[in-house]
């Protein structure tokens, strides 16, 4: 067995190899580098939608066409400042807020039904990209998606901007039978949706839980114990597919883009 | 070389005991079945989605088999419940044998069997009900999640403690890459899965847009790396030498290989996010140490190629060496197209279209699902102690089924994928956009139907393949019991 005594490489590699423990530890540390240098710098640097604990999102600062900050009030929705003080004041264009009670049990029946798979909400920032669906999207606009759908797949197009661009009743024809409205389409029908009453107890639990996340929580003067307590009458008597189109009907137009400005340093 | 006496110390080991190893068994036996038989489920629930797409009306109105629901089942399927049977079957297997020594725990091993059965029940139930977390390759509710969790490291630990307590002098260099397998899902599994529960059945994830982008693709390309790579590397670095009969090509080249991939392949998940919000650097950075993973990839794909040097007339008569070399071939081949899609420039034009599925399935069904065979075949000869299949003419269907069925899939993607990528970005003369998005589906449809029948012909392969392992192990067994043949160890 002499030959086991042998180093074919370095002393190094060879006493890995030996031991176990060694070699656990070594393996440990190289897959560990990777995802620390990528994922632990995006909770701290500028531009990533993250909350500082003093409000700042960590030193953001979008500048206007002549240079000057734009305030983050006017990309994130602050009722404090704002003039509409809460969600049902809220104006398309105050800003990025969390979801209401319809739009956030559409999001979970969007989750659900793995809506993601098909349809991207990410817009590039392409010309082709722009025309097609709008302005690109930034860090701000899903800072509350827990968890986020930008999707990875356009077998469908993108719903980044989709908010407004049909009437509620189309897309009601088009969820319900898709091929009635689009013949080429592949999406399934989901007439069935109009059947399903809102899941009331998840909804309101999923708020709650919303306002306790370590990272990007929906603040408790926005969702306050009043509002959260008053989402039940809200969601009375609402089907999935209502809620559905609240959730699609609100997307994309929180943020007031200014023609020019970069929004991406 | 030094690999070259790791192989064989394996049958020294046992030749100068006095009593030889009696391995753990009949729980690889099983794993070995149950991957069988997934392979087909998982591949047929494909089959059945990629028809959808196709011909929608098959959506049939059935909330339970829509899209949207049933293709996180095919995913979760082929990956978890075929791959990890694999890779269950395979690391058991090969840790006994390169560590000439019993499981640490065959009892645990048992627990890991029945634990991951039970898991993909649950996935079977939850995913059609739409309990879904919504995020990609990892729908599981969180409930689910800590099974896994739990199970996953019932098989680490077992790994792990047959390798410490090993009588071979080195740990075998498959060891070293379903330790890293074990270690990187583990990290990956655990900061991915993080959700507040909602109830029994949801949670939300805990973190938020850019930074829940980030962490998702850190898991979705890993999973790809390690799971998927690191995992079958580890049974490429075993059964290619087995069953050629030839030693590991080089050793060197096999260090290289293991900790550059080791180190690098963790960088790339951000490769997925180019030109979203996330700040430019992440996907630079990905992309640049993608492009050098090229390098120890193809190392790899070297060294288990020129494993057969000297070998290579084996092809001609050993079809289980067929998949093994085929899938070397489709490693090296996705190893490289993944690093140039990878590029901002390629990105632009293949994200969000069907290219990047067909880089998928180049990758899982001609380098895992090949490789996998081979290994399963080659195992299913050893474990029941018989020299021939059932059907050896019908190993080589499987195979030619196989790689033609996954030539087909790929082949329609890329055209589909590149086709839509330039349809999106035309404009015409008057400088509009010369196509609507429709038009762009409707363009789609014979390339999905082709990449249906691409997919059926792997199914009908696998269906061969589990009819084939079935009727070898009825064989044996009767033969056992009629006392034919001598039970082996």
């Amino acid at each position: 067995m002499s030959d086991h005594d042998k180093i074919y490489s370095t002393k190094f590699q060879d006493a890995v190899e030996r031991k176990t423990v060694l070699m656990f530890v070594m393996i440990a540390l190289a897959v560990a580098v990777g995802g620390i240098v990528e994922i632990v710098p995006l909770f701290y640097v500028p531009n990533t939608a993250v909350v500082g604990g003093d409000g700042t999102y960590n030193n953001t600062a979008h500048k206007d066409t002549a240079g000057n900050t734009i305030s983050m009030d006017k990309i994130v929705w602050n009722p404090a400042t704002s003039a509409h003080k809460t969600l049902d004041e809220w104006q398309p264009g105050d800003g990025v807020r969390p979801l209401k009670p319809l739009e956030l049990a559409g999001r979970l029946v969007y989750q659900r039904e793995g809506c993601y798979l098909c349809h991207s909400q990410h817009i590039r920032p392409f010309r082709d990209e722009k025309d097609r669906y709008g302005h690109y999207s930034i860090a701000e606009e899903s800072m509350y998606d827990h968890p986020f759908q930008w999707g990875s797949k356009r077998t469908g197009p993108d719903l980044a901007r989709v908010g407004a661009k049909y009437s509620d009743e189309w897309q009601r024809r088009h969820l319900k039978y898709p091929r009635d409205v689009v013949p080429e389409s592949v999406m399934p029908n989901y007439f069935w949706l109009e059947s399903s009453a809102v899941n009331v107890t998840e909804t309101v639990q999923s708020m709650k839980v919303l306002t306790m996340m370590p990272f990007n929580p929906v603040p408790k003067t926005i969702y306050t114990d009043d509002y959260i307590n008053g989402a039940a009458a809200q969601l009375d008597g609402k089907t999935d597919m209502d809620a559905l189109i609240a959730y699609l009907q609100g997307l994309g137009n929180h943020i007031k883009f200014e023609e020019g400005v970069n929004y991406r340093d | 070389m030094c690999i070259v006496n790791l192989l064989e110390e394996e049958t020294t080991v046992e030749a100068t005991q006095a009593t030889p190893v009696k391995y753990d068994m009949e729980v690889v036996r099983w794993f070995t079945i149950a991957a069988a038989i997934y392979a087909v489920v998982g591949t047929l629930v494909g089959v059945i989605v990629a028809s959808e797409l196709a011909w929608p009306f098959l959506n049939l109105d059935i909330p339970y088999i829509t899209f949207g629901r049933l293709r996180p089942l095919h995913t979760n399927a082929v990956i978890f419940a075929f791959g990890g049977c694999v890779l269950f079957a395979t690391g058991f297997y090969m840790v006994q044998r390169t560590c000439a020594k019993k499981l640490w725990s065959n009892g645990l091993a048992w627990f890991t069997f029945a634990g991951w059965n039970l898991i993909i029940v649950c996935a079977v139930l939850a995913l059609p009900l739409g309990f879904s977390s919504g995020k990609e390759y990892a729908e599981l509710p969180w409930i689910v999640d800590l099974m896994i969790a739990v199970v996953w490291l019932s098989f680490g630990l077992n790994h792990i403690m047959t390798v410490a307590i090993r009588k071979t002098s080195h740990i075998y260099v498959s060891n070293w890459f379903t330790m890293s397998m074990i270690v990187m899902i583990t990290y990956l599994h655990v900061v991915n899965s993080m959700a507040i529960p909602v109830s029994l059945t949801n949670g939300l994830s805990m973190y938020a847009g850019v930074q829940d982008a980030m962490v998702q693709w850190w898991w979705g390309h890993n999973a790809v790396g390690f799971y998927l790579t690191a995992g079958f590397l580890a049974i490429m670095y075993y059964f290619v030498p087995k069953q050629s009969g030839r030693p590991v090509f080089s050793y060197r080249l096999s260090v290289l290989h293991f900790w550059a991939l080791t180190f690098g392949y963790v960088w790339l998940g951000s490769h997925h996010l180019q030109y979203t919000a996330l700040p430019d650097w992440t996907g630079s950075l990905g992309a640049a140490v993608s492009m050098a993973m090229i390098i120890p990839s193809w190392g790899g794909a070297m060294n288990g190629m020129m494993t057969l040097s000297g070998a290579w007339d084996k092809l001609r008569t050993d079809y289980i060496l067929r998949f093994l070399v085929v899938a070397l071939a489709f490693y090296a081949m996705s190893t490289f197209e993944g690093p140039v899609m990878s590029l901002k420039s390629v990105n632009a034009l293949s994200h969000y279209t069907d290219w990047t599925v067909g880089h998928v399935h180049s990758g899982a069904l001609g380098w895992t699902a090949m490789v996998a065979y081979g290994a399963l075949y080659h195992m299913v000869k050893k474990l029941w102690g018989v020299d021939k299949m059932y059907s050896e003419s019908l190993v080589n269907v499987h195979f030619w089924m196989a790689t033609i069925g996954t030539v087909i899939y790929v082949v329609a993607l890329w055209v589909s994928g590149i086709m839509q990528g330039l349809m999106w970005r035309d404009y015409d003369e008057y400088g509009t956009l010369t196509y609507t998005f429709v038009e762009s589906v409707s363009a789609m449809h014979p390339y999905y139907v082709m990449r249906m029948v691409g997919g059926l012909i792997f199914t009908i392969g696998a269906a061969i393949a589990l009819f084939n392992i079935v009727m070898t192990v009825s064989q044996a067994s009767a033969k056992r019991a009629s006392g034919a043949v001598p039970a082996k160890a």
